[in-house]
């Protein structure tokens, strides 16, 4: 060892005092907020939704079923209000918050993983993938795994997907915006001719099934889809939150990530398979729908900043309250008829990923 | 309890001897698409002192830097930290004993730099040092000056004030062994002064300190020691003062260079001679094989 250098100015103090995180309390107290008022629109929307249709169920009946039914009290509505509430409401709404959760969740969790703000299962192609799973199984009438056949070839198809974006999208160790998104178009082209193909060989009952994947809707609901999905979401949806610091680290690139002691490879690949089965789960039973996972972590990100601690449990929620809104549009705004939830969400998320595309093609100062 | 399962299975590091190999590297060889860009590199680095990777571009400083990081495998030959080779270190243990500045930070999505700052301490969660983190991260921030823009994000920030923000968070993981790739280049003056004198620092409390400079005469007045590369070898190693010789710098740069002593301080100057024919030096090097 030798003297330190010859002249040394003197040394910054090391020993200041801890800075107040002044700026952490407030920021805490500010996903408190969103939280709160995410779960109450949440709890007051899915009501209201369950209320709101062609057969009104007043808001005051509906508690004392739902009650009733809990064996708290309250009085079960007449037969038909019970039945409608029961068999029709109830699964959708309770479809609509599974399937939002998981779609805002895969969203969250692919921009993480992508580091890419314009990830996301719908744009990059894996919404379609699985729907090729879902309708290759309806067009082959296959039913080799009885209830669970199309949610299984949905998840065997998403996964494949999202493996071959992964593989195709990446160059040393990046993804580019352009190369994501130019990706996303080609899958979504190849993924559009597999489901062309299977609408060829399908007769009319199961043509009717497939558009009903590619327009994506919930108003098949039924009690054994909700059960159908229920593992797969709630899995994902359980794992997620505990890669949120690792997904932090990850904003820095992959070199730094590894440097502060993530397994990145191991991260990602565990992700993919998140992403794959949560939205594999969403397609499965509500066909394809998109920009849901784009836009809720977006306006989220905006609202609270970028952690993932808040943010992957943050769009599960507003990705839950965005659908149970846009199914409740989508039933009630054309009355008697209904439009399509995909078509609804697509409408209003476009012009979304449009201004976003802009926006994030101005800071970069261009794609080159 | 969240304690006890987040720190299962990872060795904490013990301390350090003053002057202890931190890390080696012996006979390592290094290939990047197929061409060699390191090879039969020894490299000895100790606690305490501040080590300088000096050299032309292309020589192969980050590449050496990234071997000592194990981000880079070696084809042959080993590189060691703490004793074992790299290779059979976990990520979460190397993170304990390491923590590396890269040439440039760039983030994905809009944290502020409160929050890079903090992201230093992640390895140390589940750890008995999570207790330091506040404290770790408020000095980190002080020593680079950066406090003054903690709550900004860091994407709103100029190329200076983003490296001293990564520099914070490289400081604020605390580990016996920094690797610095060009700390130096986005700086002013003054902020360059402070990143090394920072790094000095970092070596009287006892830690090693690895540094990638471009500028000689600042690797001359901090740098315990310091070793030149050139096309992927070591060719020189020692204290500046023995190792920066005008006619050897002459040579690896390919750019005549005098080396003298501060008429007032006597500390090393070591200056480009712009009155020298270039044809001179040129015709006595061999070409250039061009930069990765």
């Amino acid at each position: 060892m030798s003297a330190p250098p010859r002249h040394s100015p003197p040394a910054p103090d090391l020993s200041a005092e801890p800075a107040p995180a002044a700026g952490e309390t407030r920021q805490g107290r500010r996903t408190g907020w969103l939280t709160l008022g995410l779960g109450t629109a949440l709890a007051v929307l899915a009501l209201l939704s369950a209320s709101i249709g062609a057969y009104e169920i007043p808001l005051g009946g509906m508690v004392d079923s739902l009650l009733h039914r809990a064996g708290l009290g309250g009085a079960a509505l007449d037969r038909v209000g019970e039945s409608v509430l029961w068999n029709v409401r109830l699964p959708r709404v309770v479809l609509a918050l599974l399937v939002g959760a998981s779609l805002g969740c895969a969203g969250a969790l692919m921009q993480g993983v992508f580091g890419n703000p314009l990830a996301e299962p719908g744009v990059i192609g894996i919404s379609m993938g699985a729907a090729v799973g879902a309708a290759g199984a309806i067009a082959l009438g296959l039913d080799v795994l009885g209830n669970w056949t199309v949610t299984a070839f949905a998840f065997a198809a998403g996964l494949l997907t999202v493996l071959l974006v992964y593989a195709l999208s990446r160059l040393d160790g990046r993804t580019e915006v352009v190369t994501l998104i130019l990706t996303g178009i080609a899958v979504n082209a190849f993924a559009g001719a597999l489901i062309g193909l299977a609408v060829f060989f399908a007769d009319n009952a199961q043509l009717t099934q497939i558009t009903f994947w590619q327009l994506g809707s919930l108003a098949q609901a039924t009690w054994p889809k909700v059960l159908a999905v229920l593992p797969c979401a709630l899995a994902g949806l359980a794992i997620a939150p505990a890669f949120a610091r690792k997904l932090d680290l990850l904003a820095l690139g992959e070199r730094p990530a590894r440097h502060l002691g993530v397994d990145v490879e191991r991260l990602r690949m565990t992700l993919i398979l998140v992403v794959a089965l949560l939205t594999a789960a969403a397609v499965a039973v509500a066909g394809v729908i998109t920009f849901v996972g784009l836009l809720v972590p977006h306006l989220l990100r905006m609202a609270a900043g970028p952690g993932h601690r808040f943010l992957i449990p943050g769009s599960a929620l507003g990705g839950a309250l965005v659908l149970v809104a846009a199914d409740l549009a989508a039933r009630t705004v054309a009355q008697p008829a209904e439009l399509p939830l995909g078509v609804l969400t697509a409408l209003f998320g476009s012009p979304f990923f449009f201004w976003l595309l802009r926006r994030t093609r101005r800071r970069q100062g261009g794609w080159a | 309890m969240r304690r006890l399962f987040t720190a299962r299975g990872r060795r904490s590091p013990g301390p350090v001897a003053p002057g202890a190999v931190v890390a080696e590297a012996s006979g390592a060889r290094v290939r990047l698409a197929g061409r060699t860009v390191l090879s039969e590199v020894d490299l000895t680095v100790r606690a305490g002192e501040v080590l300088a990777l000096v050299g032309p571009n292309g020589a192969g400083k980050s590449t050496l830097l990234a071997a000592l990081a194990a981000d880079l495998p070696v084809e042959s030959g080993t590189v060691r930290l703490g004793g074992r080779p790299v290779a059979e270190w976990a990520p979460a243990e190397l993170a304990l004993r390491r923590a590396v500045l890269p040439q440039a930070t760039t983030l994905s999505f809009p944290f502020t730099v409160a929050e890079v700052v903090r992201m230093g301490r992640a390895p140390w969660a589940g750890t008995a040092a999570e207790d330091e983190d506040g404290e770790a991260v408020a000095a980190a921030m002080a020593a680079t000056e950066v406090d003054g823009f903690a709550a900004r994000p860091f994407s709103s920030l100029s190329g200076g004030e983003r490296a001293r923000v990564a520099l914070a968070r490289v400081l604020a993981q605390r580990t016996a062994l920094l690797l610095l790739d060009e700390p130096t280049a986005a700086l002013d003056l003054r902020h360059q002064e402070l990143v090394l004198r920072l790094g000095r620092e970092r070596a009287a409390a006892g830690d090693a300190v690895v540094v990638v400079l471009h500028d000689l005469g600042l690797a001359a007045a901090y740098a315990d020691r310091t070793a030149v590369l050139h096309e992927g070898r070591v060719v020189a190693e020692g204290p500046p003062e023995r190792v920066f010789d005008a006619e050897l710098l002459s040579r690896v740069y390919r750019q005549p260079v005098e080396v003298l002593p501060h008429p007032r301080t006597t500390e090393l100057l070591v200056l480009p001679r712009r009155d020298a024919p270039h044809g001179e030096i040129f015709t006595r090097c061999r070409p250039d094989h061009g930069n990765p």
